[in-house]
């Protein structure tokens, strides 16, 4: 009798152990908090992986791993020939997530896609400034407002944007994070009961992730969308595990307390790589390090100095020594993984003594100048104050004097930008988009001179070029506009590119499916862990 | 003791306007400002920088901005952050307890293990112990924060698996906090485990933020010591016959305590202040590195608000400290 009452015991035992659901839990140990959690308003990587990549979907998204772009919430689209209409058919039963703190009663139709650009252009949106202070930027930076005629509703299931101009870069913008799309409903109740900010704090979206709770400064948790409409993720939990020093997020990924990090110290890659319970993914980053010499200021205003000096710069040693050899040396503005790149374009070889003999010829003696070196580390540059003592030795061979210049960050964005900088400046780019205007023009156009435009350049022949690049959706007469964009920025040499990062994205070895992103967001669809 | 109060009242007002002056300039005096530091490397168009300045109110003239912030102030709104646009004192609320759970265990551990050093290496002037004592609180004075924190997490971590390597709590443990102090919510959300974890996440972040006060309490209490021991009553008290123990316990301890006592007032202030490296390496969700950020993001309103905050709370600790004075020296009785 005893023997079958313990049996008995086990078999139940046994069921109910193996009825406990294991939820599949993925940590992700990020290096910072978010700003908030609407992604329209701010601009950061770090808020953008914690709100718009989880909770939030788009009309068209970007592939994974890759900067084209393929369906979204859009299944399909039409681009009328003068390419000033674009009309979207939305994917029929896209449901909004279910949360604790509000249940939508409907689909996601075209009034969700209208009132999600709307609030970011109309000035009289009620949502314009919904808290103090608030700015569509990124909306606002793409140039949106200008471009975007007017967003309509056809019918519930279909969009119309018209334009002022044709814009080829439009379809890559409507997959970036600012242009996620809200809801309408949810928003429409949270401005009847007087809470508008909800709206940064506890986001509501049709994404892969559904927003659970925030512990600021400590803990996001999300859990995976039962409805999502490509299909539940695998992983059930996602938690962000905010862990701000890179030493640290390395220890913890070491112990098993999380499974992906982000950024890790240089120093550190060539150690977690050789733990075998861990992989290193790598790719080279959508970026570009530049000395931006001020064009306008003599002797740089001429392109025979600048290139002088270029060739008296040694960049792999910067390579070496500032990235620990992950990176690679930048002949033009724009990365090698971009489409158009021209790798036809020579770059000015290193030697000191043809720098020098440079020099001569153009006429510059005992030169003495500034260089500008950041003083934080960014993904592009991670260290430009050593960037700019190696500069500073290698001009120092063929006699230029060079004296280093730094700034607090806040500072060194505002002055560094000033058409009468004392100097050349150090700064970098990562892309946002996938398209190259968004480097060429946005970094070297002449409106930009006095703003993003750091080398105050202004070329006639280049920018005739990438502005008519900017009209055209034919992708192979675009390539052909900016191969010849980067032949004339290799003749002119407004900078002094200096290198393509490295991006390291180090995780446990369970972890699979996980793709890098080119312009650097942090996504976990697709992503699964193994028991 | 009603006059006591008074007069630490009237003190007080003249003492927060004072701080809230400062806090307003000095975070005005930095270039750069918050708008422009949320595009990053992406410039804004000058119009729409001048805007958003504008709607934040940031374009109008200091003192407008001052007697406005005042005027919000006396009614116990400190504004809300420009950067995540949330209260600010809800923020602070929220990031609060957490250095103060930790403050006070750090604390704990400098004064529990830092007077009885302090006692025995003056007591035991001179031995080894005395030698071993002050030369260790040398070596923990002049620690780099950084590097011991990142040590005992590779040691006590990484190599022996006896603590968690940063956090509150293990990330499998989810509850609402209701005190907003780990030990205590972990009790309360009835989790098993959770007490624990809370426990030992607790540890090295404790080990590493008191070290250096611990070292400054073992020194100052040997000091005190000293220089009680010598003091004619204690060698009347000797002479007398009385126990050694009762001697250093009861006489020469309870004189020696006023200096310490306001050493351990004055470290309680700087712990409050905000552990900023401490917090950075254990990830531990503080006001230090709130605070930190709120600065180099120019975020006025949390700068402003987080100073008054902890200005407050420091006064609010030199109170206490001034009165536990009385209790341990009758002639200070207020």
């Amino acid at each position: 009798m005893k023997k079958i009452s313990v049996l008995l015991a086990a078999t139940v035992l046994a069921s109910a152990m193996a009825s406990t659901a294991w939820s599949k839990t993925l940590v992700y140990c990020s290096e910072g908090s978010p700003e908030g959690f609407d992604p329209a308003i701010y601009t950061a990587g770090t808020t953008f992986d914690a709100s718009s990549r989880t909770v939030y979907s788009r009309l068209v998204e970007f592939k994974h791993g890759k900067t084209e772009v393929e369906p979204g919430l859009a299944d399909s689209w039409t681009v009328s020939d003068d390419g000033l209409t674009y009309t979207f058919k939305l994917h029929p039963g896209v449901k909004y997530q279910t949360t604790d703190f509000f249940t939508p009663t409907r689909d996601l139709n075209a009034d969700d896609v209208v009132f999600s650009f709307e609030r970011q252009l109309k000035a009289d949106s009620p949502w314009a400034k919904y808290v103090a202070g608030v700015s569509y930027e990124y909306a606002a930076g793409m140039g949106f407002p200008e471009l975007i005629k007017s967003v309509e509703k056809v019918d519930d299931l279909t969009v119309k944007f018209t334009l002022n101009h044709p814009e080829a870069p439009f379809l890559a913008d409507l997959a970036m994070d600012f242009a996620s799309v809200v809801s309408k409903e949810y928003a429409d109740k949270l401005q009847a009961d007087g809470k508008m900010e909800q709206m940064n704090q506890m986001p509501l979206g049709t994404g892969p992730f559904t927003f659970v709770a925030y512990q600021p400064d400590a803990v996001i948790r999300y859990k995976a969308n039962e409805s999502y409409y490509k299909g539940k993720e695998k992983i059930d939990d996602l938690v962000f595990a905010i862990t701000p020093d890179a030493s640290v997020r390395a220890q913890k990924l070491k112990a098993g307390e999380c499974h992906i990090m982000p950024y890790p110290n240089a120093a550190d890659v060539k150690d977690l790589k050789a733990d075998s319970s861990l992989k290193v993914l790598e790719q080279p980053g959508l970026n570009v390090s530049y000395l931006a010499y001020n064009t306008q200021q003599a002797p740089f205003d001429k392109p025979e100095v600048r290139k002088a000096l270029n060739m008296a710069i040694n960049k792999q040693a910067i390579v070496d020594a500032v990235f620990q050899g992950a990176g690679q040396v930048a002949k033009n503005p724009i990365p090698p993984t971009m489409w158009s790149y021209n790798d036809a374009v020579k770059d000015d070889a290193y030697s000191p003594d043809e720098a020098k003999k440079a020099l001569e010829a153009a006429g510059v003696k005992d030169l003495s100048m500034k260089i500008w070196a950041m003083p934080v580390s960014r993904p592009y540059m991670l260290n430009a104050r050593r960037a700019a003592e190696l500069m500073q030795a290698d001009l120092a061979k063929v006699g230029v004097k060079v004296e280093i210049v730094t700034h607090e960050w806040a500072e060194y964005l505002k002055l560094s930008k000033d058409v009468k900088r004392d100097g050349a400046a150090i700064l970098g780019w990562t892309g946002d988009n996938g398209d190259p205007d968004n480097f060429l023009d946005t970094l070297l156009g002449c409106e930009a001179v006095g703003g993003n435009n750091r080398a105050q350049w202004c070329n006639k022949e280049f920018d005739a070029l990438v502005k008519k690049a900017k009209k055209t959706a034919d992708v192979a007469e675009r390539t052909k506009l900016y191969e010849e964009a980067q032949v004339v920025f290799k003749k002119e040499a407004p900078w002094a590119t200096i290198d393509h990062s490295t991006e390291f994205v180090p995780m446990s070895a369970k972890v699979s499916g996980y793709v890098q992103d080119p312009v650097g967001v942090h996504r976990f669809d697709g992503v699964d862990i193994a028991e | 003791m009603f006059r006591f109060f008074i007069g630490r009242l009237a003190v007080l007002i003249p003492t927060f306007l004072g701080v809230s002056i400062i806090a307003f300039a000095f975070i005005r005096l930095l270039p750069g400002d918050p708008v422009m530091l949320m595009s990053g490397e992406r410039v804004m168009a000058p119009e729409r920088h001048a805007e958003i300045m504008h709607d934040l109110g940031l374009d109008r003239p200091v003192y407008v901005q001052y007697l406005d912030y005042l005027g919000n102030l006396v009614q116990g709104d400190l504004g809300s952050s420009i950067v995540t646009k949330r209260p600010v004192l809800q923020e602070f609320a929220s990031l609060f307890p957490a250095t103060l759970e930790l403050s006070i265990c750090a604390m704990l551990f400098a004064v529990i293990l830092g007077i009885p050093a302090g006692i025995f290496a003056a007591v035991k002037r001179g031995t080894w112990f005395d030698q071993g004592v002050m030369g260790v609180a040398l070596v923990g004075y002049s620690m780099p924060i950084f590097w011991w924190g990142l040590l005992l997490i590779v040691l006590f971590s990484n190599t022996l698996h006896w603590t968690p390597v940063s956090g509150r709590i293990s990330l499998m443990y989810f509850f609402k906090p209701v005190t907003g102090f780990m030990l205590i919510d972990s009790l309360i959300s009835g989790q098993a485990g959770a007490f624990k974890s809370a426990f030992q996440s607790l540890i090295l972040p404790t080990i590493v933020l008191g070290t250096i006060p611990l070292a400054v309490i073992a020194r100052q209490t040997r000091s005190a010591m000293l220089e009680v021991l010598g003091e004619d009553y204690v060698r009347t008290a000797r002479s007398k016959g009385l126990a050694p123990l009762r001697v250093v316990g009861v006489h020469a301890l309870r004189n020696a305590m006023i200096p310490v006592v306001t050493s351990i007032g004055l470290q309680v202030g700087v712990l409050l202040g905000g552990a900023i490296l401490t917090e950075t390496i254990f990830s531990w969700p503080g006001i230090g590195k709130w605070m930190v950020d709120a600065v180099f993001k120019r975020d006025y309103t949390v700068v402003q608000g987080g100073l008054l905050l902890i200005a407050a709370i420091i006064m609010l600790v030199n109170l206490i400290v001034d009165l536990m004075y009385g209790l341990i020296n009758p002639r200070i009785r207020h």
